[in-house]
C-alpha cells in the first residue's frame, strides 16, 4: 500500500473515534499508521513546511507547549497534540489532523522523547526539567537523563536545543552543542529559604559532591554549582527577573532576552509557571518570534485543561489542578498556601498505569504545609482511603476528612456544600473528574478544550 | 515521659520511595500516645549514635553508590547495637545493603554490611507491582502486610534465615521461593514500600513496642483509631489480588 493510502486509512479512524466519543482520535489514527508504516513520524514531519518543535519535561509539558502556541499562532498555523497524547502515536495523530499546518508543535513524554525526536528531527527541542515521577513506569531519573544524553549526541546540527540551565541534570545534556539556548530564573528574592524534602539530583552529576546553591527556586532548580569539580549552571540568556506573585490570579516578571527586556503579566500563578513561560519564550524566539509577540502571547494565555482550570460548578467556582508527582505537587501546594484562607478541597487519587500504580509518591508531597488551611476535604478515586490516611498523618483532623471513592458522589457533596473549592487530581482522576463535569454540562471535552 | 529514638541512615541519599512516610508513621503513632519521639539523621562521615531503631531506606542506584563505602564503617557498631537490643528496619535498597553483597550483571559487587546472612543478585527483569504477604512476627498470629515492590535484585536468604512473610500476591525476594523480606530478631528487611508502615499499623506498633522494650519501658501500647489505615490496607490488598 502506498503511504498516501495508509494516511487516508488512518485518518478515517479519527472520524470513527470522534463520533463514538472515545478520546477524540488523539492516539488511534497515529497508532494505526505507525503499525502500517514504521517511519511515519519522519515522513509526516518532512511535510511540515516549517518543520517541528518539541517540548519535553517531567512537569509543564502541556502548559509550555500551549504557551508557545499562544505566542506563535497566529501568524503560524500549528498542528499540536494539545490533548496530552504525547507518545509517538499521539504525535502522529496530530500530524494526520493538521494537514494545512505550517509548523508542528508537540509535547513529548520524557521516556518516549529519544525515539520520537530522532524521527522528527525538530528545528528546536525544549528540555524543561527532570523530576522523579512514576518510578514503576519510568524507572530511575538517571535512566531518562541517559536517554536524553544519547539523543543530544545523535541530533543533527540543525536542531537547536532550548534547555533549563537551573536543572543540573538537564544542564548535563548537550552542553557541547553549538545552538543551545539556556533559560533560567535570575531573581534571588524569589528563592526558597531551604531545599524541599523531595529534591532530586542533589549530588553532582560529574563527581558526586553536594551542589551548592546561590538560590533554590523550585525542587532542585536554581543557581547551582559544584564546589568540588567546579561545574556550574550555564549562564542563561533568557531569564526572568523581578518576579511578583499576584495571589492565585497571575504572576508578573521582567523577561530578559538577547532581543531585549519586557515586562510580562502571566495570567497564571506560581513560580513553576514562570519556568514554563521562559521555556515557551525561549522556544518562540528561537523559532523567529519577536519580543512583543512573545509578551502578547504569554499575556493572552489561558490555562490548559486541568492545569489551574477554573470551572463554574453553579454553587461556586472550582479550580482544577493536575498533581502527578512530588515536585509538581509541592509547587501547587506552595502556590495555594500563599493564600492563607481556609480551603474547601477535593483530592482525587487514582493508581492506574498513567498515574503510576505506586502511590507512595504522595508521601513526598508536602501536604503538611497545606494541612492547617484545609477546612474540609473530600478524598475520592481508586486510592481514596490512602489519600485520606496521608492527610491524617499530615495533621488534618479526622472530622475534616471525608472518603468518597465514587467521583460523582464526591462532586455532588462538593457542589452541595457550595462556595469556592480546589480540586487536586492525578492524571486519570483529572480526566475522570472532567468527564463527570462534562456530563453535567460544566466543561467541554478535553480534546475540544485543547483545540 | 516514655520516649524512643530512631536513627535514620542517609536520609538525603536513600529516600526514593517515600521513606519519609515510614518515619511519619512512627512519629505520629508515638505522638498520639504521648510517647516522645526523637529522630536523628545520620549522614556520610557521622558516627553511629545510640538509637532504639535504625532505619535504612532505598535510593537510586547512583545515590546508593555514593554511600556504599561510607556505610561499611557502621557494620560493626550496628551489629553491637542490635546485640544490645536495637531494632533495624531496612527497605528496598537498604534491605539489600543488610546482606553480604549485591552482584551486578557484569559480576561487579557492591558490598553490604553483612548484618544478615543474605545475598542479592541482579535479575533480568524488574519485579514491579502491588504485593501482599502473610507475616508472622515472633511467631505470633499471621498478619497481612501490603504495599508495592519495584526491584531488579533477587535476594536469597542463607540457610535457616527466616523471611518476613510468605507472598500471597506479588513476587517477593526473588520471585521463586515465595518468601519476602527477612526477620532476624528485631532486624527487619523488606522490598515492600508504599510506604510500608502507614498502611501496616500492626508492624509500626510492633517496632515501637520493641523500641520501648529495649528501654525497659511499659510496652502496652494504647489502641488507636486505625479506621483509615485498615481501609487503605484493605484497598491495597484487593488491588494486589487482581
Amino acid at each position: 500500500m502506498l503511504f498516501e493510502a495508509k494516511v487516508g486509512l488512518a485518518r478515517a479512524t479519527a472520524v470513527t473515534s470522534r463520533t463514538t466519543g472515545r478520546g477524540g482520535g488523539t492516539t488511534l489514527p497515529g497508532r494505526l499508521l505507525l503499525r502500517l508504516q514504521a517511519d511515519a513520524l519522519q515522513r509526516l514531519a518532512e511535510r511540515l513546511p516549517k518543520g517541528a518543535a518539541v517540548v519535553s519535561a517531567t512537569n509543564g509539558k502541556t502548559t509550555t507547549a500551549k504557551m508557545a502556541a499562544s505566542i506563535l499562532s497566529p501568524p503560524l498555523r500549528l498542528c499540536r497534540n494539545a490533548a496530552g497524547a504525547n507518545l509517538a502515536s499521539g504525535v502522529a495523530s496530530a500530524m494526520l489532523r493538521g494537514e494545512d499546518a505550517d509548523l508542528g508543535l508537540f509535547e513529548v513524554d520524557e521516556a518516549a522523547l529519544p525515539a520520537v525526536a530522532e524521527a522528527l528531527a525538530p528545528r528546536a527541542l525544549v528540555l524543561g526539567n527532570l523530576f522523579r515521577d512514576q518510578l514503576d513506569r519510568y524507572g530511575e531519573l538517571e535512566l531518562i537523563a541517559a536517554g536524553w544524553r544519547d539523543l543530544a549526541a545523535k541530533l543533527g546540527p540543525a536542531t537547536a536545543l532550548v534547555s533549563n540551565a537551573d536543572d543540573p541534570l538537564v544542564a548535563s545534556i548537550g552542553r557541547d552543542r553549538e545552538r543551545h539556548t539556556w533559560f533560567g530564573l535570575d531573581d534571588p528574592a524569589a528563592a526558597l529559604s531551604e531545599m524541599q524534602h523531595a529534591s532530586d539530583s542533589k549530588w553532582c552529576v560529574r563527581c558526586g559532591a553536594r551542589y551548592a546553591y546561590t538560590a533554590v527556586y523550585l525542587g532542585h532548580l536554581g543557581d547551582w554549582r559544584c564546589p568540588s569539580c567546579g561545574d556550574a549552571r550555564p549562564r542563561p540568556s533568557v531569564t526572568a527577573r523581578e518576579i511578583q506573585i499576584d495571589g492565585l490570579d497571575a504572576v508578573g516578571f521582567r523577561l530578559c532576552t538577547p532581543a531585549g527586556d519586557v515586562a510580562v503579566r502571566l495570567p497564571l500563578p506560581g513560580v513553576y509557571n514562570v519556568y514554563n513561560a521562559l521555556a515557551a519564550a525561549a522556544l518562540a524566539l528561537e523559532l523567529g518570534a519577536g519580543l512583543e509577540q512573545v509578551r502578547a502571547g504569554l499575556e493572552r494565555f489561558s490555562a490548559a485543561f486541568g492545569r489551574f482550570e477554573r470551572i463554574d460548578l453553579g454553587s461556586g467556582e472550582a479550580v482544577l489542578l493536575l498533581v502527578k508527582n512530588p515536585a509538581g505537587g509541592n509547587e501547587v501546594i506552595r502556590t495555594l498556601a500563599a493564600d492563607e484562607a481556609p480551603k474547601r478541597m477535593l483530592i482525587a487519587l487514582n493508581d492506574r498505569i498513567a498515574d503510576g500504580r505506586d502511590v507512595s509518591w504522595i508521601w513526598d508531597v508536602d501536604f503538611e504545609r497545606l494541612a492547617p488551611q484545609i477546612g474540609s476535604v473530600i478524598c475520592c478515586g481508586t486510592r481514596a482511603a490512602e489519600m485520606a490516611m496521608r492527610l491524617k498523618y499530615a495533621g488534618v483532623a479526622l472530622d475534616r476528612i471525608e472518603v468518597r471513592t465514587d467521583m460523582d458522589e464526591a462532586l455532588d457533596r462538593l457542589a452541595a456544600a457550595g462556595g469556592s473549592s480546589y480540586l487536586l487530581a492525578t492524571y486519570t482522576a483529572m480526566l475522570d473528574l472532567r468527564g463527570r463535569l462534562e456530563q453535567r454540562g460544566l466543561v467541554l471535552p478535553f480534546w475540544q478544550e485543547a483545540a | 515521659m516514655t520516649r524512643i529514638t530512631v536513627g535514620h541512615l542517609y536520609p538525603e541519599h536513600l529516600n526514593i520511595y517515600a521513606d519519609r512516610g515510614n518515619i511519619a508513621a512512627l512519629e505520629r503513632r508515638c505522638a498520639w500516645r504521648g510517647i516522645d519521639f526523637q529522630w536523628i539523621a545520620i549522614g556520610p562521615g557521622d558516627l553511629l549514635p545510640d538509637a532504639d531503631l535504625y532505619y535504612l531506606g532505598g535510593g537510586q542506584d547512583r545515590d546508593q553508590l555514593l554511600i556504599a563505602d561510607d556505610i561499611a564503617r557502621h557494620a560493626e557498631p550496628l551489629r553491637a547495637a542490635v546485640d544490645d537490643g536495637a531494632g533495624v528496619l531496612a527497605v528496598c535498597g537498604g534491605y539489600q545493603l543488610l546482606g553480604h553483597y549485591y552482584r551486578g550483571h557484569q559480576g561487579d559487587e557492591m558490598r553490604g554490611i553483612g548484618l544478615v546472612d543474605l545475598v542479592t543478585e541482579a535479575g533480568s527483569r524488574r519485579m514491579i507491582g502491588n504485593i501482599m504477604l502473610d507475616s508472622r512476627l515472633d511467631g505470633a498470629a499471621p498478619q497481612r502486610l501490603v504495599g508495592f515492590e519495584n526491584h531488579a535484585g533477587r535476594t536469597f536468604l542463607g540457610e535457616g534465615v527466616q523471611p518476613l512473610g510468605q507472598v500471597v500476591h506479588g513476587h517477593g525476594n526473588n520471585g521463586e521461593d515465595g518468601g519476602e523480606g527477612v526477620q532476624q530478631g528485631s532486624v527487619i528487611g523488606t522490598y515492600v514500600h508504599g510506604p510500608l508502615l502507614p498502611k501496616n499499623p500492626g508492624l509500626s506498633d510492633w517496632l515501637i513496642g520493641r523500641a520501648l522494650e529495649r528501654r525497659g519501658q511499659d510496652q502496652q501500647l494504647a489502641p488507636l483509631d486505625d479506621g483509615l489505615e485498615l481501609e487503605a490496607q484493605r484497598v491495597a490488598a484487593a488491588i494486589a489480588a487482581r
